[in-house]
C-alpha cells in the first residue's frame, strides 16, 4: 500500500509537468495550428534558468520561479518573432520544419552556455521527506503539486473569466469572426506565445530539482507533453491537464510494477493507441470538421 | 519530364568515372557514404515534398536496416542477401504499423510519432545487448560477396552503393510521374477535393511512408555491410535531423534535392572537422536560415539562376 502511494504520487509529480508542457503545445497549436517542435526546450530553458537564478546568482527560490516563468513567456514571444511568424506565409510544414530546426539551435546553444553535465538545483524547501499513510515523499513533489494547482487556478480564472482569455479563445475557434469583433488577433498570439512559454518553462523550473537540469532533457518531456494533449484531444486545455497526470501515473506504475528501463516507450505507445482509437482524445466528445 | 532522365543518366556518367579519378581510397570512402547519404535522403525527399509529411525518425529506420541485416549474419550466419531482405521487409513493416494510424489523420502526427519511434529503437539498440551488442557495438557482420568476389574495398562496394542510388532515383521518378505521384500533387492542392474524386488520400501517403522507410533500411544494410562494425550513436536523434537538414537545403520540392543536400552536409564535416559539438548548432541555423531566405534551397537557387540567364540573354 505505501508502495503504491510512493508509486502514485512520483507519477502525479511527473504527471503535472507533462501536463504544463501539453497546455504548452494546446496554446500554440490553437494560435497557429502548428505543433511546436520546440516545445520541450522550453522546459529545458525553464530548468537551465532557474538553475542560473537560485545557484548561480543566489536569487531566492520563489523570486526565480516567477523569473523563469517571465523569461519563458519571453522566450515563446522571441520564438515567435524568429521563427514561425517570417515562415507562417510559406505554410503549416514550413514552420514545423522550422520549429524543428529552432529546437535544435536551442539544444546546442544550452550545450555550449550551461555545458553537457547534469546541473544539481536546490528544492524551494530543503526539509526531510514527509512520511503519508506509510509512503516517504519528498518535499519538492509537495511544491510542485502546489504550485501547478495555483498556476491551474490562474489558467482557469483567466480563460473563463476575464476579457483577454476570451478573446484568446475566440481566435482559436474562429480568427475572422474574432477580427470582425475588434479582438486584436495578432496581439492575442502573440500572447498565446508568451503563455506558451511561460507554462513549459515553469514546468521546467519545477522539475529541475527532481531530475536535475539538462542540455537534452528537453525531446523526451515534448514527446511526453505532446502525448497528454493527445490523449486530452489536441487543442484542449483541460484535457491535457488530465492526459498529463493520467500519463505520469501510467508511468509511475510501469516503472514501480514492470521496469523502469522501458517506461519511456510507454508513452509512445500510449501516443500511438489513442492515435489509432480516439484521435480526438479520450476525454472529448468527437467532432466533424468543416471544409 | 525527359530532363529527370537526363539528369539521371549524367549522375550515372559521374558515379561511374568519379571512383576512378579520385585520388586515394579516403576520397573514394567519402563519396560511398555520400551515396549512403543520399539514398536515404532521396527517401525522406518523396515523404516531405510529395507527402508533405515529416519524419523525425529515419535514422531509426536506417539502423533497424543495419542491426537486423547486419545481427543475422553476424550471429546466425545467415548469407547477406537474404539477411538484407528480411531486414528491409521488417523495417517496411515497423513502418506499416506506425504510419497506418497517424497518417489517416489530417496534420503532422507522424512527425512526432516517428520522433518518439526513434528515441525507442535507438533505446532497444543500446539495451537489446544480446542481439545488438550493445552500447559497445554489434561486431562480425559479413562483408557483401558473389561467390569469392569479395566487394570489400571501397572502390567496388562503392559501385555497389551507387548503382543502388542511381536504380532508387530511376524508380522514384517514375513513382512522381505515376498514378501515385499524380494523386499525391493533387494532394498538394487541396486534400478535400482529392478525396472527393475518390483518391484514398491516406493510402498513397502510407505507399510513400513505406517506400521512403524501405531506402532507409536499405541504406543501413549498405552501411552495416561495408563497416562490418555498427554502434548506437550512428543511428541516433541528430542523424535524422541532419536528414532533414539535407532535404531542406537541397529543396523540398525537386528529388534533385536530396542529391544536392545530401552531397552538401556529406562534405561539410571534410570542410570543417573541428566543428565537433558545434556541428548540431551549425545543422539547426543552416534549418532556419534556408527556410526564411531560401524556401527552394539549391535546386531552387539554381532553377532561379537558370530563369535569369536565359531572360537576360
Amino acid at each position: 500500500m505505501a508502495q503504491l502511494i510512493q508509486y502514485i504520487f512520483a507519477g502525479l509529480t511527473m504527471g503535472v509537468i507533462y501536463a504544463l508542457t501539453g497546455v504548452g503545445f494546446n496554446l500554440i497549436y490553437n494560435a497557429t495550428g502548428v505543433i511546436n517542435f520546440a516545445q520541450g526546450e522550453f522546459v529545458m530553458l525553464g530548468a537551465m534558468f532557474l538553475y542560473t537564478l537560485q545557484e548561480v546568482l543566489q536569487w531566492p527560490p520563489l523570486l526565480s520561479l516567477l523569473l523563469v516563468f517571465l523569461l519563458g513567456g519571453v522566450v515563446g514571444v522571441v520564438f515567435e518573432y524568429t521563427v514561425v511568424k517570417p515562415l507562417v506565409r510559406l505554410g503549416v510544414i514550413t514552420v514545423i520544419i522550422g520549429t524543428i530546426g529552432a529546437s535544435v539551435v536551442l539544444k546546442g546553444g544550452a550545450m555550449l552556455v550551461w555545458g553537457k553535465n547534469a546541473l544539481a538545483v536546490e528544492p524551494l524547501i530543503s526539509e526531510k521527506p514527509m512520511a503519508f499513510l506509510g509512503a516517504s515523499l519528498n518535499t519538492q513533489v509537495l511544491v510542485v503539486l502546489a504550485v501547478t494547482a495555483l498556476a491551474v487556478a490562474v489558467f482557469w480564472y483567466f480563460f473563463g473569466f476575464t476579457i483577454l482569455g476570451k478573446a484568446i479563445q475566440a481566435c482559436s475557434v474562429n480568427p475572422l469572426a474574432a477580427r470582425l469583433t475588434g479582438i486584436p488577433v495578432e496581439r492575442m498570439i502573440t500572447l498565446s506565445f508568451f503563455l506558451s512559454g511561460a507554462f513549459s518553462a515553469l514546468a521546467g523550473g519545477l522539475i529541475a530539482p527532481i531530475t536535475l537540469a539538462e542540455y537534452d532533457m528537453g525531446t523526451m518531456l515534448a514527446l511526453k507533453g505532446f502525448c497528454a494533449a493527445i490523449i486530452g484531444g489536441l487543442g484542449n486545455n483541460p484535457g491535457a491537464m488530465i492526459g498529463g497526470l493520467l500519463l505520469g501515473v501510467m508511468e509511475g506504475l510501469s516503472a514501480g510494477y514492470l521496469s523502469s528501463g522501458y517506461k519511456d516507450a510507454l508513452a509512445f505507445l500510449v501516443l500511438i493507441l489513442v492515435l489509432f482509437w480516439r484521435p480526438e482524445g479520450l476525454i472529448t466528445r468527437g467532432k466533424g470538421e468543416r471544409v | 519530364m525527359k530532363g529527370d532522365y537526363l539528369i539521371l543518366l549524367l549522375l550515372a556518367l559521374v558515379a561511374f568515372i568519379l571512383p576512378l579519378i579520385l585520388p586515394g581510397d579516403y576520397y573514394v570512402e567519402v563519396f560511398l557514404f555520400m551515396g549512403i547519404n543520399v539514398l536515404v535522403a532521396l527517401g525522406l525527399s518523396l515523404l516531405m515534398g510529395y507527402a508533405g509529411q515529416i519524419s523525425l525518425g529515419h535514422a531509426g529506420f536506417y539502423g533497424l536496416g543495419a542491426y537486423i541485416s547486419g545481427a543475422l549474419t553476424a550471429h546466425l550466419g545467415w548469407p547477406v542477401p537474404l539477411a538484407a531482405t528480411v531486414a528491409i521487409l521488417a523495417t517496411a513493416l515497423v513502418a506499416a504499423a506506425v504510419g497506418w494510424p497517424t497518417l489517416r489523420l489530417k496534420g503532422h502526427y507522424l512527425a512526432m510519432a516517428t520522433l518518439g519511434l526513434g528515441i525507442i529503437l535507438y533505446i532497444l539498440f543500446v539495451q537489446l545487448r544480446g542481439v545488438t551488442g550493445g552500447a559497445s557495438g554489434l561486431s562480425g557482420i559479413q562483408p557483401v560477396h558473389v561467390g569469392h568476389y569479395y566487394l570489400d574495398t571501397p572502390r567496388r562496394y562503392c559501385y555497389l552503393v551507387w548503382s543502388l542510388v542511381v536504380l532508387a532515383f530511376f524508380f522514384s521518378i517514375n513513382l512522381v510521374r505515376s498514378r501515385t505521384g499524380l494523386a499525391l500533387k493533387a494532394l498538394h492542392y487541396s486534400e478535400v477535393a482529392a478525396a472527393t474524386l475518390g483518391i484514398d488520400v491516406a493510402r498513397y501517403k502510407l505507399q510513400v511512408f513505406v517506400f521512403s522507410c524501405v531506402l532507409a533500411a536499405l541504406g543501413g544494410v549498405l552501411y552495416a555491410h561495408y563497416i562490418t562494425f555498427i554502434s548506437p550513436e550512428t543511428f541516433g536523434f541528430m542523424y535524422s535531423i541532419k536528414l532533414v537538414v539535407m532535404i531542406v537545403l537541397g529543396g523540398m520540392y525537386s528529388l534533385w534535392g536530396a542529391l544536392l543536400g545530401g552531397a552538401f552536409l556529406s562534405l561539410l564535416p571534410e570542410v570543417l572537422h573541428r566543428l565537433e559539438d558545434m556541428e548540431v548548432v551549425v545543422h539547426g541555423l543552416i534549418l532556419l536560415l534556408v527556410l526564411i531566405f531560401l524556401p527552394g534551397g539549391l535546386v531552387g537557387l539554381i532553377q532561379k539562376i537558370g530563369e535569369r540567364i536565359r531572360g537576360s540573354s
